[in-house]
């Protein structure tokens, strides 16, 4: 069994099995972490570049941590203290790159689509780590394998994604994966932020009222308000935001049912969700960085080990 | 098809095994029982069952270790974990590592390098069913063994068990 794509470009273009595949190997992985040496000379014969074209802590962090955990050799690079912000096309950049023997790329872009056009001009594969607000594929992995963990199996189960659906990759990916595997799905927010397409494209519920969408989950994924992303104003305000659409624990207390709490980070506290909130017993927040490192080393074994 | 080992001799084989584990580390004092996946298991809760016959179920520390991630052909085909589950400390620890069949060598040695991720054991053996002589491209010896047999590369040993395959016996194919 191997995954049927030779990329990560997105969530999309994954398969049921593909997506087992790699929430399975993630286990296994995980379990790697917990030993007193934590390291596995699985890809010690691969070299990975990171290429983050955006800022980032937590993916950057988290996949250079899995290369290490692999034992591969990894190289980084950063568009801010580079020949990028010289004037060098993506494009160059990257056979420049792998002219020096990569197999593997990692990226991350502001341009939607930008490693989907990089897919087809280089033989290396490539992990989308984000592109613009289309898909953030390792997210949505490491969501559905915190989720599994939760509550052992994703089939039925209830998510509701709040806020900033309009710029979210994450929840776009968090919905193909959803969908993919038989979880049921409402996304929640001001109408400002939902595209009205959304309904049809992705077969979800739409729904206006924050406390009604909570009451019917038994997740709720929480997503940042993507202010660099707005260029126009889409509410009046921050605090306005955060008494409409803004998770207080008051706000938990009166749906009258646990509901577990998840979030892409980074949060903006007293916005999208409060503080005893993302640090309240249900929160699983800190686990989902956690297992964010075994997915992406999952993620990065099944592409590497391709069969010659 | 030749039969190797019939359902009573590999009743036989696993008893003889077990009392010999038992023999050189009385009690189990500091003695921990490592199975590999996948097929190491079979042997390995075979060995446990015995050993719970002749010691209290206390005494025994049985682990599971799954060595995907350490072997040396991973970019040549890809290879789908299985679960390791080792519930204690193999620090100081005798390890005996249990599996089917001993043929190149090469899984014992992925086996030793995924022991030492989880700590330093005092003595490290090696227990086998079936150990297919002539055939090592390592220097890995068992050090307890069922049964010796000579083959030539184009012949296969096939290990049955019960729990898989409806019937205990070991064939040369």
């Amino acid at each position: 069994m191997k995954l049927s794509t030779k990329h990560l470009l997105g969530i999309k273009d994954l398969n049921r099995d593909d997506i087992q595949l790699i929430l399975t190997t993630a286990a296994q992985f995980k379990e790697v972490l917990q030993r007193p040496v934590k390291k596995v000379p699985s890809l010690r014969d691969v070299t990975i570049v990171n290429l983050f074209y955006e800022n980032s802590t937590r993916t950057r962090m988290s996949f250079e941590l899995a290369e290490r955990r692999l034992s591969a050799d990894t190289l980084n690079f950063a568009a801010s203290s580079s020949s990028a912000a010289k004037g060098e096309t993506l494009l160059d950049t990257v056979n420049n790159i792998l002219s020096m023997k990569v197999d593997l790329v990692v990226m991350r872009h502001s341009a939607s689509g930008a490693p989907h056009f990089l897919a087809q001009h280089i033989p290396a594969a490539i992990v989308n780590a984000g592109d613009g607000i289309n898909e953030h594929p390792t997210q949505a992995l490491l969501d559905a394998f915190s989720m599994q963990e939760k509550f052992g199996k994703l089939e039925g189960l209830k998510v509701t994604i709040v806020g900033d659906i309009m710029h979210s990759r994450v929840a776009m990916s968090n919905m193909y994966l959803l969908q993919k595997m038989g979880a049921e799905v409402t996304i929640a927010g001001p109408p400002t932020l939902i595209p009205k397409y959304i309904q049809e494209a992705f077969n979800v519920r739409v729904e206006y009222n924050l406390q009604k969408a909570l009451a019917w989950c038994d997740v709720a994924n929480v997503l940042r308000i993507q202010l660099e992303r707005q260029n126009q104003p889409l509410f009046s305000s921050l605090r306005e935001y955060n008494l409409a659409y803004g998770i207080s624990r008051s706000m938990l207390e009166s749906i009258n049912k646990e509901i577990v709490i998840m979030h892409p980070g980074p949060i903006n506290r007293g916005v999208e969700l409060d503080s005893d909130v993302a640090d309240g017993p249900h929160s699983i927040i800190l686990d989902q960085v956690e297992n964010g490192v075994a997915v992406r080393m999952a993620v990065l074994y099944l592409l590497a080990n391709r069969d010659q | 098809m030749k039969t190797i080992l019939s359902e009573a001799q590999l009743a036989l084989t696993v008893k003889r095994l077990a009392h010999q584990i038992l023999e050189n580390n009385l009690q189990l004092t500091d003695t921990v029982l490592i199975g590999l996946q996948p097929r190491g298991i079979y042997l390995s809760d075979r060995i446990v069952h015995e050993l719970m016959q002749l010691l209290p179920p206390s005494q025994i520390e049985y682990g599971k270790l799954d060595i995907t991630f350490y072997r040396d052909d991973v970019r040549k085909s890809l290879h789908l974990a299985n679960e390791t589950d080792i519930p204690f400390s193999i620090e100081n620890k005798k390890v005996v590592l249990i599996d089917d069949v001993l043929y190149t060598g090469r899984t014992i040695r992925a086996a030793l390098d995924a022991l030492l991720a989880f700590g330093r054991p005092s003595k490290v053996s090696l227990c086998v069913l079936i150990d297919r002589r002539f055939s090592r491209e390592l220097p890995i010896q068992p050090d307890y063994a069922g049964k010796a047999i000579d083959t030539i590369i184009t012949q296969k040993v096939k290990v049955c068990w019960k729990e898989r395959d409806q019937v205990d016996e070991v064939v040369l194919l």
